[in-house]
């Protein structure tokens, strides 16, 4: 082996230490995490742990399904209220717009992405929660804030790898639907959407895992009430609020069931990345 | 090529460890537990740190149960809790350094001027839902309160609620400050905080026909009060013991009375 090969050999090595490195982190956070919040999930029953309502530590009631069912609920309305809005602006800027305006709103949607999540609580707190309190009622700390919220939080996932995968469609497909005679808007909703369905699918998954994994905004506006909400003007916990909420002073159990919530939270947020990378390996295989 | 990665993850995995801190001099000690007095610990122990430049103290917080477990195992001379001690945890020294009343508060725009204890009572738990009740609108309370764990929600459960909970659907703050600010936002709802971070953005409900004050609160009058205790392993000594008489000084009581608590002297 001469000085040259060794040499390769060497950055070789290194390199693949360094991009292990990654990889090691994550399975130090799992190992840990599990190690630390499952025991606990068994000790008192995985039926009572995820169904129970009652979360009362001190008196040793571990029960999850409020923030479960609160992050579903915040985490759905800000599906119902990013999905539509992220989907226009992306049909918008690969079809419809002109190159001047994609040249403004592209970076503008790059730098929404880019606002601390501190920054969109403090916006929340200081304009939509007094907002929805006088319009609507209630303490204004609400399903409907964390929603409008988050909903706008992941409107740059949406957009991007939204337009990423109409902007992959080959040049035929457009050329051969105006070809046929359909107009414009026909192009965009019969050919171009259903062949970029599973980018689109994967955009939202992705951009469901940015809202459900979202905490600091929610902590600030949601209200972080223990209940299940009976509205959508009723206060709201989300499992990631729970964890951030009390971790400062918990100890013993309450401090495990923290744990226990962040496996929770982690199980979910595995499930939907699978799916998110199930849809685009379809995507890609489809194409060839 | 196997073996480099192994050794790199078996060091990732050592570095996670803590290190052991080496054996204490007698002119160090150590101060942990409650984040309610930590503030003023770290006050003290400046002031202290510059009349006797040959003595230190740390102040770490980590909550009123941490400080008392770590004070029994010895990791710190000193604990500091913001409640009274459990029946189990009598085996330790206690010394009030101070008193903190606890204030419940609404918006400085509710005409509800005062309430009975009961009355505070159930609110938090849920069964009295309207503050025309109580002599206010006809508006439903918003119920601000603060998380599990922290020692202002312990003390406002033992001193107000007893054995009964908060119920699920009050607001769950995680700070005096946050609490105080959607109080203050929020024309019909109620919080509690300590009684020195009243301010004017908030006005404090008179309990039982009694404002909380300082001298309502020496005469014995105001029932809502907490100790912040120092708590010692026997009795202390070395620097411990210098620590805890200048907090017990003159001087150290009126750093405490600046700051809004209750001096115990």
């Amino acid at each position: 082996m001469n000085r040259l090969e060794r040499k390769d050999r060497l950055v070789r090595l290194a390199l693949l230490v360094v991009a292990f490195s990654a990889v090691s982190i994550l399975a130090v956070i799992t190992v840990f995490m599990f190690e630390q919040g499952t025991p606990i999930i068994f000790k008192y029953g995985v039926k009572s742990f995820l169904a129970g309502s009652d979360w009362y530590p001190s008196e040793k009631s571990f029960g999850l399904w409020p923030m479960i069912v609160g992050s579903v609920y915040v985490t759905f309305g800000a599906m119902v209220i990013g999905v539509p809005f992220g989907l226009a602006c992306a049909i918008v800027l690969t079809e419809f717009a002109s190159k001047s305006v994609r040249r403004i709103i592209k970076p503008v949607v790059e730098l929404l992405a880019g606002i601390p999540s501190v920054v969109y609580g403090f916006m929340g707190v200081v304009i939509l929660v007094p907002f929805i309190r006088e319009t609507f009622g209630g303490p204004g700390l609400s399903v409907l804030a964390a929603s409008i919220i988050l909903g706008i939080m992941i409107l740059p996932t949406i957009i991007s790898i939204s337009v990423d995968s109409l902007q992959a469609l080959p040049p035929a497909y457009r050329e051969g639907s105006v070809a046929l005679g359909a107009t414009k808007w026909q192009t965009v909703r019969m050919v171009l959407l259903p062949a970029a369905r599973s980018g689109i699918i994967a955009s939202i998954i992705l951009g469901m895992g940015r809202a459900i994994g979202e905490t600091m905004a929610t902590i600030m506006i949601a209200g972080n009430a223990i209940s299940v909400p009976r509205s959508l003007l009723a206060p709201v916990r989300t499992l990631t609020s729970n964890i951030a909420l009390e971790m400062s002073y918990a100890t013993g159990e309450h401090r495990q069931a923290l744990f226990a919530t962040g496996v929770i939270l982690f199980i979910i947020i595995m499930a939907l990345n699978t799916v998110a990378n199930v849809t685009s390996a379809r995507r890609r295989k489809a194409k060839g | 090529m196997r073996h480099p990665i192994l050794t790199f993850l078996l060091l990732l995995c050592t570095v996670g460890v803590p290190s052991c801190r080496g054996g204490r001099s007698q002119n160090d000690v150590i101060v942990a537990g409650s984040t309610s007095i930590q503030p003023f610990a770290d006050k003290w122990a400046e002031v202290f740190m510059e009349k006797r430049p040959n003595l230190g103290v740390s102040v770490q917080g980590g909550g009123s149960s941490a400080g008392i477990q770590a004070c029994k195992s010895g990791a710190c001379q000193i604990g500091m809790s913001s409640r009274e001690l459990k029946a189990d945890e009598k085996d330790l020294r206690e010394i009030v350094i101070a008193r903190d009343g606890l204030a419940i508060i609404v918006h400085p725009s509710n005409p509800v001027r005062g309430a009975t204890l009961s009355q505070v009572k159930q609110i938090f738990s849920g069964d009295l839902t309207n503050w025309k009740y109580l002599g206010g609108p006809d508006k439903e309370i918003t119920v601000v309160t603060r998380e599990e764990g922290s020692g202002t929600r312990g003390a406002f459960q033992e001193l107000v609620m007893g054995k009964t909970r908060i119920f699920r659907g009050a607001i769950t703050e995680d700070s005096n400050g946050t609490v105080r600010e959607i109080v203050a936002n929020d024309p019909h709802s109620i919080g509690f905080i300590s009684l020195g971070l009243v301010n004017e953005q908030v006005r404090a409900l008179a309990l039982d026909g009694v404002e909380g004050s300082e001298a309502s609160i020496r005469a014995g009058r105001y029932r809502l009060v907490r100790p912040f205790l120092f708590l010692t392993k026997g009795e202390p000594t070395g620097a411990a013991r210098a620590f805890i008489d200048f907090v017990l000084s003159e001087e150290g009581q009126a750093l405490v009375k600046k700051e809004g608590l209750i001096p115990v002297k």
